[in-house]
């Protein structure tokens, strides 16, 4: 695609195809749907942190007036889960229950306040056990174990690998850095609370209509469990209130309304409560790290050990890739010649950790761009100066085997660095003044699928109406982000329409093709190249009848403004749905598919399918505040943030995802906490939106977005992703500027005030972890780098090799 | 198991004002106005994103005050004017604000838009130029997690400059 070339829509801001609905109170959510004669569920959950079954009595619920059902877990003995690898949970408990929330029996009625009495009328026995409440507790393995699977006791997965020689690159470093930091979970928040309806047809075919990021893993969870054949059970994802990787799993709830609905053949509604959906979670691991970085006096990175405790809550989630992924991308931003990353996951008795907006890969930012701002004080080196001199090269491979396209990270630090003042404000601000800066960098989507296959990652399919409307279909799913419009906008730019000749359908797995879902920031990337492509193809056939008609070569077909037409001699040609018909005369009813792979990544070891994509995107920002040395509360005054974007398909939905990210980064820096009361076994701290505290419109500072656009030969019209990697550098940024502000170090989020204060009455000015404990590391895979002559593989370890003789 | 309504003879029947037209309804007494108007009318346009009076998502227009419709008692609410996101869009078409946050990206998810627009019609009605300061104490209730709020303030700016009559309408 010609860089230079004019479009019609890329770049600009058409008004987005969900945007009236949306303000006129007429989209519907998963909650705002209804069906005649339907029930509605509630669930029984655990109100103990851990402890066996000993008995489930539902007489007195099932007695109730008005309940039509209830279901126990024996009812659904198969497991699922979102990986492969951790098929851990059911729908209902019925052996044990892991964390206060833990779903144990779910009741059908003909009311929500009749459901609603006839579950806490269920009584279960409960025998407690003892509670895990923390990674380091988890990793000493002195309770029962929560699973009866991972690598050993209470750890879930354990992982450590190793890129060229680390210990030989700190003996070469002229300064050795090691800093402890900790990042405290967070949740996701959606505005929506989830909701499901499932209802089963006639026939005996199931649909569940649910507020999913990801239709297609749900089809699969919800077939395994309920027995079926994909082919009878459909999911339709409605529009998500919100996703943030907070819809990503497949939950309990949205296979429970189609097993009540089987069981009752009546549809069936959930909708979960606020609480209930902090305890569905899968928000943000909390995470400890030890980073040891070696660097020359000249500020050089020379090697890097990384090291990530992972709490990762009662179930498996998406936490064995969580966790690599807390040592994927650090390689990616900055050169790091030689790396070490060891990881360990544990399970504790709380809420399922997962995938929040950033995956696994803000906590290890925050750690590296903190440190980095140390280094940079110690060498005397300006912090962004520091940055600067050590950018991965384009088209590069690093360390760990990650291949580097595009980069735009120099000019988003210029960019930052000149809209702040940076040279002429930087440790020169009045004392509680200070600005920090911080970088980052995402995956365009993740480079393998979450099973093993070989087909496309995302698949389109256009139906060419003789009217000259289009209909695209695609299983992408609209949370918010704006993805309906982004495939409306490819298909329309490629055949010269508006948007609204373009109707849109997906996230419907009897209708669409499958696109794996909204998350790791595929959608842009992976569905745009499958919708260019289909959207070719169509254009193809049309010009090709089209260009036959007006008597010039095929090259010379132009599609614009609704209208087909000679490049040569614009007055010559006919309208859209003209074309159309001549070529729908011609060869038959026009439709076409497209679809979408990553490109192979060239590393080949365990754990390399984490980390590698089609294209990085980059972001730099500075962040500038005001901390009260006598409170310890810190507000942010202005934000400048610059996104290497490769191009932005539509300006606003490109600004609203920065701005977005910057929001959400700041509550996680400042607030954000999914905390949990130790001494009372478990019990949420924060279950609500008012403790839960967030930013309104009162803390939310000036944001001042720069988008840095040089289309990426592997976009989408050169498009990169902007959803996650502009939450990452706020954090960080937020806490160098409190060092500039008020000469201290938190190495924790959220930095609340009493963390402040605690470093401001500290000798050593700073407050944070003090201690890492021994991950147990026993076995480390050692790939040699590209500098080195390796290949991308690691050589096969002792007992791998005697499994294989 | 036993299928008898466990509901039936419990409800009241009473008139409710809802974007200017009355509706007979009859409902269990203990139902919130937003559940009246989602469950009872259809208005699904109102939202739930607590039922606890903490997100502003469920918020209605009552006499033209912003109220959260989650915390109030539909029994309270005879005789009142009941506004609510469906009634902004007039046969004239949209509202100026639908048409801004529409337009600018204000509503990204669209989850918490229609709590924000019935908040800002309030707002507007009452000032038709708010400063940036007073639209954050107006919409410091309503919680929105996609855009950072930025653009919800320039779509009221936008919309606030069409109800004046003042600036194009275009970018």
């Amino acid at each position: 695609m010609a860089s230079d070339r004019e479009f019609n829509l890329i770049g600009k801001s058409p008004l987005r195809v969900d945007g009236m609905a949306k303000c006129a109170g007429q989209t519907k959510f998963a909650d705002d749907l209804s069906m005649p004669r339907m029930l509605f569920a509630k669930l029984h959950r655990s109100p103990v942190a851990h402890a066996k079954i000993v008995g489930i009595d539902t007489s007195k619920a099932e007695a109730m007036p008005g309940v039509v059902a209830v279901l126990t877990g024996k009812s659904m003995p198969i497991p699922f889960g979102i990986l492969p690898v951790s098929q851990d949970e059911h729908v209902l408990a019925f052996d044990k229950v892991r964390f206060i929330g833990d779903p144990v029996a779910a009741v059908a009625a003909v009311d929500e306040g009749t459901a609603y009495e006839a579950m806490l009328a269920i009584e279960v026995t409960y025998e407690e056990l003892p509670v895990v409440l923390n990674a380091e507790q988890a990793l000493a393995n002195e309770a029962p174990a929560i699973h009866d699977y991972g690598d050993d006791g209470n750890v879930h997965k354990r992982v450590s690998m190793q890129f060229g020689d680390v210990e030989q690159a700190f003996e070469d470093s002229d300064e050795i850095f090691t800093d402890i930091t900790l990042f405290g979970s967070n949740t996701h928040l959606a505005m929506e609370q989830h909701a499901s309806l499932g209802h089963v047809a006639a026939d005996g075919r199931v649909t569940i209509h649910s507020s999913t990021q990801t239709p297609h893993y749900l089809h699969k969870a919800a077939c395994k469990v309920l027995e079926l054949p994909p082919s009878r059970v459909r999911i339709i994802a409605t529009p998500n209130g919100g996703g943030f990787g907070g819809k990503s799993d497949p939950f309990n709830h949205e296979i429970v309304v189609a097993k009540l609905s089987q069981v009752t053949n009546r549809p069936v509604k959930i909708s979960l409560t606020r609480e209930e959906v902090f305890q569905c979670h899968r928000g943000r691991h909390t995470v400890l790290m030890k980073s040891r970085m070696g660097m020359t006096k000249d500020g050089k990175i020379t090697g890097i050990h990384f090291q990530s405790l992972l709490d990762g809550g009662s179930y498996g989630s998406f936490g064995v890739a969580t966790t690599y992924y807390t040592g994927a991308l650090q390689t990616v931003t900055y050169e790091v010649p030689t790396y070490r990353f060891d990881g360990v996951r544990a399970f504790t008795n709380k809420a399922p950790s997962g995938p929040k907006r950033g995956h696994g890969t803000p906590q290890p930012r925050f750690a590296i761009e903190v440190q980095l701002d140390k280094a940079a004080e110690k060498l005397g080196i300006d912090p962004a100066e520091l940055r600067l001199r050590m950018i991965q090269p384009p088209e590069s491979v690093t360390a760990n085997w990650l291949y580097v396209n595009s980069i735009g990270l120099a000019e988003c630090i210029e960019k930052v660095v000149e809209g702040s003042g940076w040279k002429e404000r930087f440790g020169k601000l009045p004392r509680g003044h200070g600005l920090g800066l911080a970088c980052s960098s995402y995956i365009s989507g993740a480079g393998l699928p979450i099973y093993w296959n070989a087909m496309p990652h995302s698949g389109v399919q256009l139906k060419v109406d003789r009217g000259g409307g289009v209909a695209v279909f695609c299983g992408e799913t609209e949370i918010g982000q704006g993805s309906d419009t982004v495939l409306a906008t490819c298909v329309a730019e490629v055949l010269g329409l508006e948007l609204l000749d373009v109707r849109v359908c997906a996230g419907d797995t009897d209708l669409t093709p499958v696109d794996l879902g909204s998350y790791s920031s595929r959608v842009t990337l992976m569905m745009g190249n499958a919708a260019i492509q289909a959207a070719e193809r169509a254009r193809e056939i049309i010009g090709k009848h089209a260009a036959k008609r007006m008597g010039i070569p095929g090259n010379r077909v132009v599609f614009a403004g609704n209208r087909v037409f000679d490049a040569e001699d614009p007055e010559r040609g006919m309208s859209f749905s003209e074309a159309v018909q001549i070529a729908e005369a011609e060869q038959g009813t026009i439709g076409t598919v497209g679809s979408y792979s990553p490109p192979p990544n060239p590393g080949r070891y365990r754990g390399s399918g984490v980390g590698p994509t089609a294209t990085y995107s980059y972001t730099a920002a500075v962040v500038e505040i005001f901390a009260d040395e006598e409170t310890g509360m810190i507000e942010v005054d202005k934000v400048w943030i610059a996104h290497d974007i490769g191009r932005a398909l539509n300006r606003n939905l490109v600004i609203g995802q920065v701005e977005g990210g910057v929001y959400m980064g700041l509550g996680e820096a400042l607030m954000e906490d999914m905390a949990y009361r130790e001494k009372r076994r478990g019990v949420l701290k924060h279950p609500s939106m008012l403790e839960y505290k967030s930013i309104t419109t009162h803390e939310m500072p000036e944001v001042i977005t720069t988008l840095v656009e040089h289309p990426d030969p592997r976009g989408p019209f050169g498009a990169k992703e902007v959803g996650q990697g502009p939450l990452l550098p706020m954090m960080p940024a937020v806490a160098n500027a409190l060092h500039d502000a008020l000469g201290v170090r938190v190495d924790q989020v959220p930095i609340h005030p009493d963390l402040v204060m605690k470093a401001l009455k500290a000798k050593d000015k700073r407050a944070g972890p003090k201690k890492f404990p021994d991950l147990l590391i026993t076995d480390t895979q050692r790939v040699k780098t590209q500098a080195e002559g390796g290949d991308g593989t690691a050589p096969r370890s002792p007992k791998e090799k005697a499994v294989q003789s | 198991m036993n299928t008898a309504s466990s509901t039936a003879g419990r409800k009241v029947t009473m008139t409710l004002s809802v974007n200017g037209e009355d509706h007979e309804v009859a409902f269990l007494p203990e139902k919130t106005l937003l559940e009246v108007l989602r469950e009872d009318l259809g208005l699904t346009g109102t939202k739930h994103g607590c039922e606890l009076g903490e997100c502003g998502a469920c918020t209605v227009l009552m006499d033209g005050e912003p109220r959260l419709s989650c915390l109030v008692l539909t029994l309270e609410c005879g005789g009142i004017a009941i506004e609510t996101i469906e009634g902004m869009t007039t046969a004239d078409g949209p509202h100026p604000l639908q048409a801004a946050f529409a337009e600018l990206n204000a509503a990204q998810c669209g989850y918490c838009s229609p709590g924000f627009l019935m908040t800002a019609k309030a707002l507007l009605d009452s000032d038709p130029a708010p400063s940036r300061e007073t639209m954050k104490d107006e919409l410091a209730g309503n919680l929105c997690r996609c855009t950072g709020y930025e653009m919800i303030y320039q779509a009221i700016d936008r919309a606030a400059a069409e109800v004046r009559g003042e600036a194009g309408h275009g970018e």
